[in-house]
C-alpha cells in the first residue's frame, strides 16, 4: 500500500485525486514482457503494428519492477508457476494480473491429463481479468486490457466505507 | 549395406551380445543385451565400412512386457540405416550403458528417457531430470504412473466445481 491509501474519508478532494491517478494508472498499463506458450504468439501479434497496442499505452516492460501487469498468456506449469509467483511478488503496487487463454483460466486442453500444468492460474495468483480462447484473437486481449482499464478506473484510494 | 548384413557382421564380433533380428518390422531391427549396447555403438560408428555417423533418435519405449531403448542410427557417408534396441522387463530397472560419448547428441536423449521413463544410463556425465523439476516425483510416461497432487504447494488438480455447488446447496 502506498502513503496515501486508505487514510481518508471519499471527499472532493480525494475523489479528483482518484479520477486523476485512474486515468494515469489505466492509460499506461505496462505488461511484463514474457509468454508461455502458444498465447504467447497471439499476445505479440497484438503487440505488433498490426493491432498496436502502443495506441492504448500498453506497452511491454522488460523487468517486473516497472511493469503494473502480469499477462499469463499460455499453459502455466509447475516449474512456471513457482516463478510466476516470484515474478508476481517482485512486482510493484498497484498490479493486475490478465489470465489468457484456456490454459491459464482452468488448464484448456490439459485440464485431464496434464500431471505438469497448474489447472487455473488463479490458483496461485490474483487473477483481475479472464479472456478465453484457445488462443484468445488480438482483439479479444485488446478487449481484457479495456475490460481491466475499466476496472482501474473503479478504483479509490479513500477509506473503505465500513 | 543392408540390416541383415550388417546383423550377420555383428553377430560374428560380439557372440555374447545375445544379438536378435526381430524382422515383423518393414525395417528389422537389431536387438541386443543391454551391456554390449555401448561396445556396438562405437562399432557401428568407427568401423569405415559402417561410420554410422549420426544419432538420429535416441527413444524411451514401454510395451506390455517391458521398457526399452530404441536407437536410430544413420550413416551420411553410405546412406544407410540401422535400428538398435535394447530392453530388460518391468520387474526389475532398466539399466544401459551410455552412448553420450560416441554420439553427443545422446546426453540430452538418455535425460529425457530418463525422466519420463526412468530408465537408468550407466556412466551418464549428467544424470539429472532435464524437463521436469529436480525433486518430481515418479515417470510421467510409464503407464502406471500416479500424478502428483501438488507440488512445492501448488496445486496440480483442477477445482471440482460441480462438487462446490452442491455443498452451497445442501
Ligand atoms: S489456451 Fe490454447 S493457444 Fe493458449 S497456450 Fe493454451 S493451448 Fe496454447
Amino acid at each position: 500500500m502506498g502513503l496515501i491509501e486508505g487514510r481518508f474519508e471519499p471527499n472532493i478532494i480525494v475523489t479528483s485525486t482518484d479520477a486523476i491517478f485512474n486515468w494515469a494508472r489505466s492509460r499506461s498499463i505496462w505488461p511484463l514482457t514474457f509468454g508461455l506458450a502458444c498465447c504467447a504468439i497471439e499476445m505479440m501479434a497484438t503487440n505488433a503494428s498490426r493491432f498496436d497496442l502502443d495506441r492504448f499505452g500498453i506497452f511491454p516492460r522488460p523487468t517486473p519492477r516497472q511493469s503494473d501487469c502480469l499477462l499469463i498468456s499460455g499453459t502455466v506449469t509447475a516449474k512456471m508457476g513457482e516463478r510466476l509467483v516470484t515474478l508476481y511478488e517482485q512486482m510493484s503496487e498497484p498490479r493486475y494480473v490478465i489470465s489468457m487463454g484456456s490454459c491459464a483460466n482452468s488448464g484448456g486442453p490439459y485440464c485431464d491429463h496434464g500431471y505438469h500444468v497448474i489447472k487455473g492460474v488463479d490458483q496461485i495468483l490474483p487473477v483481475d481479468v479472464y479472456i478465453p480462447g484457445c488462443p484468445p484473437r488480438p482483439e479479444a486481449l485488446i478487449d481484457g486490457f479495456l475490460k481491466l482499464r475499466d476496472l482501474i478506473m473503479k478504483e479509490t484510494i479513500a477509506k473503505p466505507s465500513a | 549395406m543392408t540390416i541383415p548384413e550388417i546383423f550377420n557382421i555383428l553377430q560374428e564380433k560380439f557372440p555374447e551380445a545375445e544379438l536378435v533380428l526381430e524382422e515383423n518390422n518393414p525395417d528389422p531391427i537389431i536387438r541386443a543385451k543391454c551391456e554390449a549396447i555401448a561396445d556396438i555403438s562405437l562399432l557401428l560408428r568407427d568401423d569405415p565400412d559402417f561410420s554410422f555417423d549420426s544419432l538420429m533418435c535416441l527413444s524411451g519405449v514401454e510395451t506390455v512386457e517391458e521398457f526399452q531403448t530404441v536407437y536410430h542410427l544413420y550413416s551420411m557417408l553410405h546412406n544407410h540405416k540401422v535400428t538398435l534396441r535394447a530392453g530388460g522387463t518391468k520387474e526389475e530397472e532398466l539399466i544401459v550403458p551410455t552412448v553420450s560419448h560416441i554420439w553427443p547428441t545422446a546426453d540430452w536423449h538418455e535425460r529425457e528417457s530418463f525422466d519420463l521413463f526412468g530408465i537408468k544410463y550407466t556412466d551418464h556425465p549428467d544424470p539429472r531430470r532435464i524437463l521436469l523439476p529436480d525433486d518430481w516425483v515418479g515417470y510421467p510416461l510409464r503407464k502406471d504412473y500416479e500424478p502428483q497432487k501438488t507440488w512445492h504447494k501448488i496445486p496440480l488438480t483442477a477445482i471440482d466445481y460441480k462438487e462446490e455447488d452442491n455443498g452451497d446447496e445442501s
